[in-house]
C-alpha cells in the first residue's frame, strides 16, 4: 500500500467513525472498515439462523397444541419467526454476501445460532416457557439493536419489535393458564422454567469481559448495551413476572439488592453454555441434520420454479 | 411530437437510518438524467439525503380491487396482536 493509500484508508476510518459517534446510521452504499462489514455479516446472519431454527422446538407442538385456539396462535408465531428470519437475511445480503452463503455456513457448522435452541421442547409448558423466557430475552436484545449503527439491521429490528410482543404474551398466558391448572400443570408449568430459565440467560453471551466481539462491537455501536447490563435488565423484569403468577426461577443466590437498584442472581454454567455452542448440547445434531434435509428435500421446488421461467422465457421468446 | 419520455419512480430517504419513501414520478430519457430531474423536482428544500429512481414499468402493484381475496386468509386472526392476550395489570405493559 503506498503512502497516499494509507491516509486515504485512516480519513475514510475517522469519518465512518465520526459518523458513528454523531448517531447517524450506516447505510449499505457508504464506505465501511471490512472488518465492520464481517462483523454486521456474523451478527445478522447468526440472528437470522436463530430465528429460522428457532421454528424447530415450537413447531415439534403444533399438531399437539391443547386447543384449536392455541394451535393457530403457535401456528400464527411460527409464521412470524420464518418472517423475521427473512427480514434478517435480506439485511445481510445488503452488505454483500448471498443468501446461498449464508445458508452454507450454516450447514458447514461455520455460522452459529442462539444455543437455546438446541434443547428440546419435551412438553406443552415448554411452548409457554419459550415464549415467555426466550422470547422475552430475544426482546430485550432487540429492543436495544433498534438503535444499531447499521439501517438496514436497525430497520429490521424495529419491525421484528413490533411483531414479537405478542410472542412473549402468549407465552406467558399459557404459563398463567397452567400455573391456575390442576397440580400436575403447576408441577408441568414449574419443570419448563427450571429447563429454560438459564439457558435463557446464556442466551444474552459471555461476560462482558469474555465476550470476543463486544468491545468492537460497542464502538462501531453495533451492540448498544453490553451483555451483562441486557442479561441484569431482563432478569429485574421476570421476577416480578414470576410472582404474579406464583411460578419460582430455579436460582437460590435470587434476590433483591437495594444498595444496586437490581436483583443479584447466581453464576451462570459456563462449562454448559461452551458445551453447548461448540455442538454438544442436547439437540445440536438434530436442528442441523432438520434444516439440512429440509433445505435438500425442497429442492426440487426451486428446480420447478427455474423450468417454469425458463419455460415462459422461451414462449415468449418463440413469440417474439 | 410523438416521443414520451420514459416514467421514473422517484423514492427518497429524507434522514440516514430511515426507509427510502416513495415521493413521487417523473419523465426523463434515462436514469441519470432522472436523478437529476428528481433533485431539482422533488428536493428543493433538501427534503433527502437520498434519492432512489425505479423504472415504472419496472413497478409490480397488487391491486386494491383484489384487496378482498388477496388479504383475506389474514383478516381474522386478531391473536396476532399483543392487546389479544389479557394479562394481570402488574405485568401488562410487558
Amino acid at each position: 500500500m503506498t503512502n497516499d493509500s494509507l491516509q486515504t484508508e485512516a480519513q475514510l476510518n475517522a469519518d465512518f467513525q465520526a459518523r458513528i459517534d454523531a448517531e447517524e446510521k450506516i447505510e449499505p452504499r457508504d464506505w465501511m472498515p471490512q472488518k465492520y462489514r464481517q462483523n454486521l455479516i456474523r451478527q445478522i446472519s447468526q440472528h437470522a439462523h436463530s430465528e429460522v431454527i428457532g421454528m424447530q422446538p415450537e413447531g415439534n407442538w403444533i399438531t399437539r397444541a391443547p386447543t384449536l385456539h392455541r394451535k393457530a396462535v403457535l401456528l400464527a408465531k411460527v409464521q412470524d419467526e420464518c418472517g423475521h428470519g427473512l427480514y434478517l437475511y435480506s439485511a445481510a445480503e445488503t452488505l454483500g454476501i448471498s443468501r446461498e452463503e449464508l445458508i452454507q455456513a450454516l450447514h458447514s457448522g461455520a455460522a452459529k445460532y442462539a444455543s437455546i435452541f438446541n434443547y428440546p421442547s419435551l412438553t406443552w409448558a415448554d411452548i409457554g416457557a419459550i415464549g415467555w423466557l426466550v422470547d422475552g430475552a430475544a426482546i430485550v436484545n432487540q429492543v436495544s439493536l433498534q438503535r444499531t449503527s447499521y439501517g438496514p439491521y436497525a430497520r429490521g429490528m424495529v419491525r421484528i419489535c413490533k411483531e414479537e410482543s405478542f410472542h412473549q404474551r402468549q407465552g406467558y398466558h399459557i404459563m398463567m393458564t397452567l400455573m391456575q391448572g390442576s397440580a400436575a400443570q403447576r408441577e408441568m408449568a414449574q419443570d419448563a422454567v427450571n429447563r429454560f430459565w438459564w439457558p435463557s440467560l446464556m442466551m444474552f453471551g459471555p461476560h462482558d469481559a469474555e465476550s470476543a466481539h463486544s468491545a468492537q462491537s460497542m464502538t462501531w455501536k453495533i451492540k448498544r448495551q453490553s451483555n451483562d447490563e441486557l442479561r441484569q435488565k431482563f432478569v429485574d423484569q421476570t421476577v416480578e413476572q414470576a410472582e404474579v403468577i406464583g411460578i419460582s426461577l430455579p436460582d437460590p443466590d435470587l434476590k433483591w439488592n437495594e444498595e444496586r437498584g437490581h436483583y443479584d442472581f447466581g453464576e451462570i454454567d459456563w462449562k454448559e453454555f461452551n458445551r453447548v455452542i461448540n455442538g454438544s448440547g442436547p439437540c445440536n445434531r438434530q436442528r442441523l441434520e432438520h434444516h439440512i434435509s429440509a433445505h435438500e428435500e425442497g429442492a426440487w421446488v426451486r428446480d420447478a420454479i427455474a423450468a417454469h421461467e425458463a419455460k415462459k422465457q422461451q414462449r415468449a421468446n418463440r413469440a417474439a | 411530437m410523438s416521443h414520451h419520455m420514459k416514467l421514473y419512480e422517484v423514492f427518497i430517504r429524507s434522514r440516514r437510518g430511515l426507509d427510502h419513501k416513495h415521493v413521487g414520478s417523473l419523465h426523463a430519457e434515462d436514469a441519470e438524467q432522472a436523478m437529476e430531474y428528481a433533485r431539482d423536482l422533488y428536493t428543493r428544500r433538501s427534503e433527502g439525503v437520498s434519492i432512489w429512481i425505479v423504472n415504472s414499468s419496472d413497478i409490480h402493484a397488487s391491486q386494491e380491487s383484489d384487496c378482498e381475496s388477496f388479504y383475506d386468509p389474514l383478516d381474522d386472526k386478531p391473536y396476532r396482536h399483543a392487546t389479544h392476550y389479557q394479562l394481570p395489570d402488574k405485568v401488562n405493559n410487558m
